[in-house]
């Protein structure tokens, strides 16, 4: 009683306290959101409305419509690569958690002769520019005929250098009494990674799924050189070839883009939570 | 249950040496703990036994069977660890039932278990939390609960109660003992903590640098022990331990811990120190009795006089450090007087508690 009495009369004659500091850090966060935001904001927008309307600097369309919706729909092949980029980088995101949490895992904590080798061996290939290994992998998928397919498209990004290393260094935090603890239990190797090992590092595995759909669903130059076959369209490369086809008509490249970045938000809205539990088991001491 | 048995027992680690052929025999039943400082080689030991560690040569045998080339898992123990080592991600059933499902026991079988195990170690309330939910004793109960399950014919702990504050660390240690009592398991329990070995052993045996320094009852070595180390290492407050001239003179011989303060020693003593000149000499702190100065003038013989540089009250005594000649002393006083800083003070002992170890071996000097 006495004290909800204190807190509101010394609220009203002093006022809550700014400190000068809060407002810069407020200001320039507003200010990149509103940089980032403004872009997004418009794409959305424009998804929603009749071509004339296009080129005006509002934000509600005055007359909202649906109808670029379903023309990209009807009269595209939009659903088929959104499926197509969903498969791929679904596949390739299980593929990258299963086998760099398994090699990382491995060099972790198994000491064999030329461990380390081969974890500077794998950090190497992270100087790598992907530019640089288009033709290779062009070479390579053209001479075992894995052009224009799935498999095409997937396979470079199946194992990658960043996740091995990102697991290593999460594995290594983990006590080693934990795997001495489910040997004695009696688990094998196996059981010891996928049943202990792995649900330890939670944070690290949605990190790095985030980033590789993320990475996936967004890549353009692979999936662009391994296909040209138009029902092996992924969304970026649809999208693009939209601009030659549609040539100015926005808002119908507008609503394919809006469209597009929906699974990136539910990919993230789904492991955000992960990230946040995971941290909470990782900061547990027993 | 099973006796336990390690025979030259070598680990190297590439070109080092860690643990230098230890040779241990213990008992069906018996509750052994292995202490020593820092890095002498106790969890390696330990895990050698666990199995989670190879020998680089030895023999471990558990009961009549051999088990150096075992799996942990099938050589019938269970381990407890410094840092618990529970599942965060599991409820405290799922983390005390792991090893039962992965040996694939029936359900009703794993249930009954846990509830038994939960129930001796007071956790049965507790079972749906997970390990974050619970305090630093309750996480210790469910790693024991965790080792009891699964019925080992040996229990393993390393260092379990380290991370625990000294109030709860007293009272899981007698959870601990009473647990050996009702179960009467073998169990071998590391510890650096020298009153967690007094207090739970049957037989303590002290480590250094990778071998065993001495085997004994927790009475044994502290009366008897073999060497400066382990006296100093056994008993707090630490023994005074101190390299004095031996002065004979016909048949008679003196401790001299100054120019002032001599010690007449018996014969017995004096036999025991042989021609040696010089001799370390160690002095249980609760062997010193300090009293003021005036009230000790009267006594003869075994009388030491001395300075105070601190005085400690305890409650029941106070610890003092007196110096005597150049040598800085633990005793202990009467509760009630503690005396200031630079006060003089007497400090006696009874010759036939000292002991005596030779000042290059540091080694015991045979009784
Ligand atoms: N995997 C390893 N490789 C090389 N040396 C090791 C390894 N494990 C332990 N050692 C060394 O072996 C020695 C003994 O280690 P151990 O863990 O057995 O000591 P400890 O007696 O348990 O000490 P503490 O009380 O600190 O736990 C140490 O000097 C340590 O550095
Ligand atoms: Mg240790």
């Amino acid at each position: 009683m006495t004290h909800a009495s204190d807190t509101t009369t010394r609220g009203w004659s002093l006022g809550p306290v700014i400190h000068p500091g809060r407002i810069v850090a407020w200001t320039l966060l507003a200010l990149g959101a509103v940089v980032m935001m403004v872009p997004l904001v418009y794409m959305v927008a424009t998804s929603f409305k009749y071509p004339n309307e296009v080129y005006e600097l509002n934000i509600i369309p005055h007359e909202p419509t649906l109808d670029n919706y379903t023309y990209i729909f009807q009269n595209t092949r939009f659903g088929i690569w959104f499926v197509n980029s969903l498969l791929t980088s679904s596949l390739v995101t299980v593929s990258v958690l299963f086998f760099d949490s398994l090699v990382g895992y491995t060099l972790a904590k198994f000491k064999f002769r030329g461990r380390e080798f081969v974890f500077i061996a794998i950090l190497t290939t992270l100087m790598i520019p992907t530019e640089m290994l288009i033709v290779p992998w062009y070479i390579m998928a053209k001479n075992f005929g894995w052009l224009n397919s799935y498999w095409g498209i997937m396979f470079p990004g199946l194992i990658t250098g960043f996740g091995v290393f990102l697991m290593r260094q999460f594995f290594s935090g983990i006590p080693d009494d934990y795997i001495h603890a489910a040997r004695i239990d009696g688990l094998n190797e196996f059981q010891i990674w996928w049943k202990v090992a792995m649900p330890l590092v939670t944070p690290a595995l949605s990190a790095l799924a985030i980033f590789t759909f993320l990475g996936n669903w967004t890549a353009f130059l692979w999936p662009l050189i391994a296909t040209n076959d138009r029902a092996l369209y992924t969304v970026p490369v649809g999208l693009a070839s939209f601009s030659g086809e549609f040539l100015s008509d926005w808002e119908l490249i507008m609503t394919g883009a809006t469209l597009a970045t929906l699974p990136t938000l539910i990919v993230f809205i789904i492991f955000q939570r992960y990230i946040i539990r995971g941290v909470v088991l990782a900061g547990l001491k027993g | 249950m099973a006796e336990l048995t390690l025979k030259n027992v070598v680990k190297r680690y590439g070109n080092i040496e860690i643990v230098h052929g230890i040779n241990l025999d213990i008992k069906d039943g018996e509750f052994v703990v292995l202490v020593g400082p820092s890095g002498c080689g106790k969890s390696t030991t330990l895990r050698m036994i666990a199995g989670l560690e190879s020998l680089s040569s030895g023999t471990i045998s558990i009961g009549d069977r051999v088990v150096n080339t075992l799996e942990p898992k099938d050589r019938n123990i269970a381990m407890v660890f410094q840092n618990y080592a529970l599942y965060p991600h599991m409820t405290v059933f799922r983390n005390i039932a792991f090893g039962l499902h992965a040996a694939k026991l029936p359900k009703d079988a794993i249930d009954k278990k846990v509830r038994e195990a939960a129930k001796l170690l007071g956790l049965s309330e507790l079972l749906e939390r997970r390990p974050n939910e619970l305090s630093g004793g309750q996480r210790q109960r469910v790693a024991m609960g965790r080792a009891i399950v699964r019925d080992p014919t040996v229990f393993l702990f390393d260092e379990p109660l380290s991370n625990l504050d000294a109030q709860l660390r007293g009272q899981m240690r007698t959870e601990i003992k009473r647990l050996h009592q009702s179960i009467g398991t073998t169990i071998v329990y590391v510890t650096h903590d020298q009153v967690e070995a007094m207090t739970l052993a049957d037989r303590i045996v002290i480590m250094r640098d990778g071998r065993i320094e001495q085997v004994g009852t927790p009475l044994d070595v502290f009366h008897a022990p073999v060497s400066t180390f382990v006296a100093g290492f056994i008993g707090t407050p630490t023994m005074n331990l101190i390299a004095l001239p031996v002065r004979q003179s016909g048949g008679n011989a003196t401790l001299a811990f100054s120019d002032q303060d001599v010690l007449p020693l018996s014969t017995e003593v004096v036999r025991r120190i042989g021609n040696r000149d010089r001799v370390t000499v160690g002095i249980r702190p609760d062997d010193l009795v300090i009293t003021p100065a005036d009230a000790a003038r009267e006594r003869q013989g075994t009388r030491l006089e001395g300075t105070v540089v601190v005085a400690e009250p305890l409650g029941v005594t106070t610890q003092v450090i007196a110096r005597v000649g150049d040598h800085e002393l633990v005793g202990m006083a009467d509760g009630r007087f503690v005396p200031q800083a630079g006060a003089p003070v007497a400090l006696t002992c009874d010759v036939a508690r000292l002991h005596l170890f030779d000042p290059e071996t540091q080694r015991s000097l045979a009784s």
